[in-house]
């Protein structure tokens, strides 16, 4: 089989699946073989779990595991003017408004000065939080508004979140190769910080921002562009962006360091 | 369905936001082309990967002035 629709295929190569991830995604790729500089697959079997494993409609974590079930309890309580309530809630929360303030302004100061903001103005509106979607959730978009500012500030040519995306191909792949075992397994975890770190610093802010609010912080797509203030059509536009540059990035990571 | 298409719909496949029709499609391509099978699975790993990585530790410096903030917040609220 040749692949005819990327034309940059054929420079392609697979040296054999990654089970591990392969298997993680449900999925298995059998009998591999190369053939003149593409892939044949005799079977590529996407088995009955991969509705649940390759598309979900939301493909890792679940908001469970982010908010614990007395979360509207400590809220209620800080409401009605509980000073430890609200400061468990920022305990609770510190170091994932500062990776998210961290993420969107890249500047420690800046970041730090939205965190700071961002509680402050969480406990100066908390009596007007509706409840209608999680505290946390509501303090997130308090936290990116807070960094946007302070990014907008710092970079104003930077940062073009009102003008419309470029096209993709830019992002068409010159090659598929398989990345054997899972970054998790390949790296140390240090290392494999320090690596998503450098890949995330280099994709530009508006789809930096839209891929933080969507896949690290979990805000739906509507909670997203009203956050920022954009179409939804806007933020799937660029969270395929950046999706497919950040896949795009790490593949170099990938094949720098293929396991012996 | 062919590559392009793929690489176009990746991200609202990965989230589940195709339509049937156009998700059996895109499946069926998959099927059909090794390739983009792993362009998909690797589109998806990325945002594992990113989804999965705890946050930075807060410095305890930074953590300190932000109790300090908060602690003068709590005591006078209006401010």
């Amino acid at each position: 089989m040749v692949c005819k629709e990327f034309p940059v295929f054929p420079e392609s190569r697979y040296q054999g699946a990654s089970s591990k991830l392969l298997a993680d995604m449900g999925t298995s790729v059998h009998c591999a073989t190369v053939i003149s500089g593409c892939v044949a697959a005799s079977s590529i079997t996407f088995g009955a779990s991969q509705n649940t494993a390759l598309s979900t409609s939301r493909p890792h974590r679940l908001a469970s595991t982010v908010v614990r079930e007395d979360e509207p309890v400590l809220v209620a309580a800080a409401k009605s003017g509980d000073a430890a309530a609200f400061e468990e809630l920022v305990n609770r929360y510190e170091r994932k408004i500062f990776r998210l303030t961290m993420n969107i302004t890249r500047n420690r100061e800046d970041a730090e000065d939205a965190m700071q903001d961002a509680f402050m103005k969480a406990y100066s509106h908390l009596s007007g939080f509706q409840e209608d979607s999680r505290f946390y959730t509501w303090l997130v978009r308090i936290a990116a508004n807070e960094a946007l500012m302070r990014l907008r500030k710092r970079r104003p040519n930077q940062f073009s979140i009102d003008e419309p995306v470029e096209g993709e191909d830019d992002l068409m792949p010159r090659e598929i190769e398989d990345w054997g075992p899972s970054p998790e397994q390949r790296f140390a975890q240090t290392e494999l910080h320090g690596i998503l770190d450098q890949v995330i610093d280099q994709l530009d802010p508006d789809f930096r921002t839209v891929f933080v609010l969507r896949d690290i912080e979990e805000l739906s797509t509507e909670e997203t562009a009203a956050t920022l203030g954009i179409s939804v059509p806007a933020v799937k536009s660029r969270l395929l962006r950046a999706r497919l540059k950040l896949r795009q990035k790490l593949d170099r990571y990938m094949h720098d360091r293929k396991p012996n | 369905m062919n590559c392009r298409r793929t690489l176009l719909e990746v991200s609202n496949y990965i989230d589940g936001d195709l339509d049937a029709a156009l998700k059996q499609e895109l499946e069926q391509h998959l099927k059909d082309c090794p390739e983009c099978a792993i362009f998909v699975i690797q589109t998806k790993a990325t945002v594992e990967i990113f989804c999965d990585s705890q946050p930075v530790d807060l410095p305890q410096d930074v953590r300190a002035r932000l109790h300090e903030a908060l602690k003068r917040k709590l005591a006078n609220p209006g401010t």
